[in-house]
C-alpha cells in the first residue's frame, strides 16, 4: 500500500506489529507499535474534542521522549499541523516562532511551560510531566489525563497535500521562518529512503536531531513506516560522547544520521576504539561539509558501515545524495560532491542570468519534484523569491552554488548570500545582527562568517559602542543567549571605533573579514 | 576547533600536578579566556560567572574543557561531573577537581 499520509506508516506497522518495539527512550523505556497507535489515537480525540481540526497548528516543546512522538502521530491524526520548537532555545524565540504561525494548541513540557505564548489563538495546553505553579497552567490538561479522556471521532483527517508539519529555520530578515511541508512531500523523500537504504522491522535507527531539525524526519517516519525501532537520543546524551559510543554499541544501532560535526566529537572525544559498533551497516550524514580526514577516521573506526552524504535544505529535505567509497583513498583531501539527484527530483544549475551553465561550471542549485514544500508560513515576498516557474515546473532556488561533474554529481560550492551552516543549522547573519542591535550600548554590529578548517566556520561579531569603550565579551555572550539558539551565539567579539563602510555607505563586511584575518584566529 | 585546542593549551605542563585551588582556578581561567573569550578582561570571568548557561561554552567547548581538564589535572570525569548544573562555574570545576583528586589520594592510601 502506498502510503498518502505519514499517519498511514503508524497504522499499517501498528497493524502488522502490534507488538514489536516502536520507540525506546535513551532511559530504555519503550513503547510498542501497539501502543504508540493508542495514544496518538487517544490524543488526537482529546484535542478533536476541544475543537482542533484540519490545518491548525499545533505547537510541541518537547524533549525526545515516547510521549512527544505520540503527539507528532495525535497531532496529524486530527489533521492538524505539528510544530516543533527547540525547548533548550531561548524562551523569546521560542514564543515568536508559537505566536507567528497562529498555534491552536500546545504540548509542552512542564519544565518549560514559559514557552506558552499569551496569543488569544492558543486555548488549550496538554503538559508532559509534573506541572509547576505556572499561572497559564490554569487551563492546561495532563497529558496522561488528555489520553485517557473519552474523546470525539476525527471528522476530517484531511487529505495528502495538507501540511504536515512546518520546521522554523533562521530567517534572513532577522526572523525565524516557517518552512511548510505537506504530507506528500515527506511521503515522497520517506519512500525515496526505503529504495535507497531497504530498512527491515530488525533495523534499530538512531534518532540523534531535535524534533524541529528535518533529519528527524528521516529517523522518525522511515523506522516507523518499516516496523523497525526507533532510538531516541536524550539531549544530554546527544551532548555525550563517550556514553553516546557505549549507547550505540549496547544497543546495536543498525542505522545512524547525523551532522558530520557529532561524528567528529564522537570521533575525538568518545574512545570509539573501546566500543564493538559491528551492527552499524548505514551511517548517513547530512547538513554541512564532512571534512576527509575526518570522515576517513570514522570510517576506520566503524568499517561495518556503508556511508552516504545526504544533501538537501529544510525546504525538499534530502535532493541529492552520494555513496562514499568503502575505502576513502589516504591522498584523497577534497571533500566529497553530494552527488546525484534523488529518484523522486530533478535538478536544475543556472547561471545569474538563468541560462544552463556547463559541467564543471559553478550556477545556483535548484530543484524540483513532490519533495519540494509548499512555501514559507506567511511569507509573501520570500515565497515570491524561493521559486520559478520553468516550462510550466515549479523550481525551488536552493541558494547553494554547485559545479556538475558527470563522474561525481553535484561539488557544493558555497553561497553567494548571508546563510551559512554551523554544526548543520542554518544561521542568517541578519538574525545575529538582528538580536545584537537590540543591545542598548552598541551602536553598530556587523556580524561575518570566516571558514575555519575544523568547525567549518567561526561567527565573528564586529561591533562598536557608546564612546567607544569596549564591553565585556561575558556581558555580550550573556545576552545573547537570551535571545539566540547557543549554535547562533558569536564566537569572537570583535570592537571597533566604527565600522568601515563601502563607497555606498553599506558595511564593508570584505574589509571585516580581511581584519580579522590579520589580527590572527587565534 | 577541535582536540588541538586541547593539546595546544596543554603544553609541557605535568599532568597532575598538585595545584592549591585558587591556582587550579587561574588556570581553568586562563585556559577559558584565551580559547572562548580573547580579549576579554580576566576581571569578567570570575569564580562564579555561569559558563553553559551564559552561552560562554556551547556543547563542543564543554567537552573541550573537559577534556583539558581531564588531562591537565589527571583525572577522569563523568557523564554527570559535566551537566549544566555541575560543570557551570569555574568554581564549581574547581570543586569537581579537588573532589576527585582525594579520591584518588585516599585509593592510593588503601
Amino acid at each position: 500500500m502506498t502510503a498518502q499520509r505519514l499517519t498511514d506508516y503508524l497504522e499499517t506497522s501498528a497493524a502488522c506489529w502490534p507488538d514489536r518495539v516502536a520507540v525506546v527512550e535513551s532511559s530504555g523505556a519503550t513503547l510498542t507499535y501497539g501502543e504508540l497507535e493508542r495514544q496518538a489515537d487517544a490524543l488526537a480525540a482529546f484535542l478533536a474534542g476541544r475543537g482542533v481540526k484540519r490545518g491548525d497548528r499545533v505547537g510541541v516543546v518537547l524533549p525526545k521522549s515516547r510521549e512527544a512522538i505520540a503527539s507528532l502521530f495525535g497531532i496529524m491524526k486530527t489533521g492538524a499541523v505539528y510544530v516543533p520548537v527547540d525547548c533548550t532555545g531561548p524562551v523569546d524565540r521560542c514564543r515568536e516562532i508559537l505566536s507567528d504561525c497562529g498555534v491552536r494548541a500546545l504540548i509542552v513540557d512542564a519544565r518549560f511551560c514559559e514557552c506558552i505564548p499569551d496569543t488569544a489563538d492558543c486555548r488549550d495546553v496538554v503538559v508532559v510531566g509534573s506541572a509547576t505553579n505556572h499561572v497559564a497552567l490554569q487551563a492546561s490538561t495532563p497529558f496522561e489525563a488528555a489520553i485517557a479522556t473519552p474523546g470525539v471521532p476525527i471528522e476530517d483527517p484531511g487529505s495528502s497535500s495538507d501540511l504536515a508539519y512546518i520546521l522554523y529555520t533562521s530567517g534572513s530578515t532577522g526572523r525565524p521562518k516557517g518552512v511548510m511541508i505537506s504530507h506528500e512531500n515527506a511521503v515522497s523523500f520517506v519512500d525515496w529512503c526505503s529504495s535507497v537504504f531497504e530498512p527491515t522491522p530488525d533495523d534499530r535507527f538512531s534518532s540523534h536531531a531535535p524534533f524541529h531539525f528535518d533529519l528527524s524526519i528521516l529517523d522518525i517516519y522511515v523506522a516507523i513506516k518499516h516496523g523497525a525501532s526507533v532510538y531516541l537520543i536524550s539531549e544530554d546524551l546527544s551532548k555525550n560522547p563517550k556514553e553516546l559510543a557505549r549507547f550505540i554499541a549496547a544497543n546495536r544501532l543498525t542505522i545512524w544520521y547525523s551532522t558530520p560535526s557529532i561524528l567528529i566529537l564522537l570521533l575525538q572525544f568518545g574512545n570509539l576504539g573501546q566500543h564493538d559498533a559491528s551492527s552499524l551497516r548505514l551511517v548517513l550524514f547530512a547538513g554541512e561539509v564532512f571534512p576527509v580526514k575526518h570522515l576517513r577516521e570514522v570510517q576506520r573506526r566503524w568499517p561495518s558501515a556503508v556511508y552516504y552524504n545526504l544533501y538537501g535544505p529544510t525546504e525538499t529535505n534530502v535532493c541529492t545524495f552520494a555513496r562514499i567509497p568503502d575505502q576513502i583513498p589516504d591522498d584523497r583531501e577534497m571533500p566529497y560532491p553530494i552527488g546525484f539527484a534523488c529518484s523522486h527530483c530533478r535538478s536544475l544549475v543556472l547561471d545569474a542570468d538563468a541560462r544552463e551553465v556547463e559541467a564543471g561550471e559553478e550556477g545556483l542549485l535548484y530543484i524540483s519534484g513532490p519533495s519540494v514544500f509548499a512555501g514559507y508560513w506567511n511569507r509573501p515576498l520570500e515565497n515570491a523569491a524561493a521559486f520559478s516557474e520553468r516550462e510550466g515546473v515549479r523550481w525551488y532556488n536552493t541558494g547553494d552554488l554547485v559545479r556538475w561533474s558527470p563522474n561525481e554529481g553535484f561539488m557544493y560550492a558555497g553561497r553567494k548570500d548571508r546563510m551559512v551552516k554551523r554544526r548543520g543549522y542554518r544561521i542568517e547573519l541578519g538574525e545575529i545582527e538582528r538580536a545584537l542591535y537590540t543591545h542598548s550600548r552598541l551602536d553598530e554590529v556587523a556580524v561575518a562568517a570566516v571558514p575555519d578548517a575544523d568547525a567549518g566556520v567561526t561567527i565573528v561579531a564586529f561591533v562598536s559602542s557608546h564612546g567607544g569603550r569596549p564591553l565585556s565579551i561575558v556581558e555580550l555572550k550573556t545576552f545573547c543567549a537570551t535571545r539566540l539558539p547557543a549554535y547562533m551565539i558569536p564566537d569572537r567579539f570583535l570592537f571597533q571605533e566604527r565600522l568601515p563602510k563601502t563607497s555606498t555607505d553599506k558595511v564593508d563586511y570584505q574589509a571585516l573579514r580581511g581584519q580579522f584575518s590579520s589580527v590572527g584566529a587565534g | 576547533m577541535s582536540q588541538n585546542v586541547v593539546d595546544a593549551a596543554l603544553g609541557t605542563n605535568e599532568p597532575g600536578a598538585c595545584e592549591p585551588m585558587t591556582d587550579v582556578k587561574e588556570t581553568l581561567r586562563q585556559f577559558i579566556l584565551s580559547t572562548y573569550l580573547p580579549g576579554e578582561s580576566p576581571d569578567n570571568l570570575r569564580d562564579e560567572t555561569p559558563l553553559q548557561t551564559s552561552g560562554i561554552l556551547d556543547s563542543l567547548a564543554v567537552l573541550q574543557v573537559a577534556a583539558y581538564v581531564e588531562q591537565q589535572f589527571g583525572i577522569d570525569l563523568g557523564v554527570y561531573d559535566t551537566s549544566a548544573e555541575r560543570f557551570n562555574r569555574i568554581a564549581d570545576i574547581a570543586a569537581t577537581i579537588a573532589r576527585k583528586r582525594a579520591l584518588r589520594s585516599s585509593g592510593d592510601a588503601a
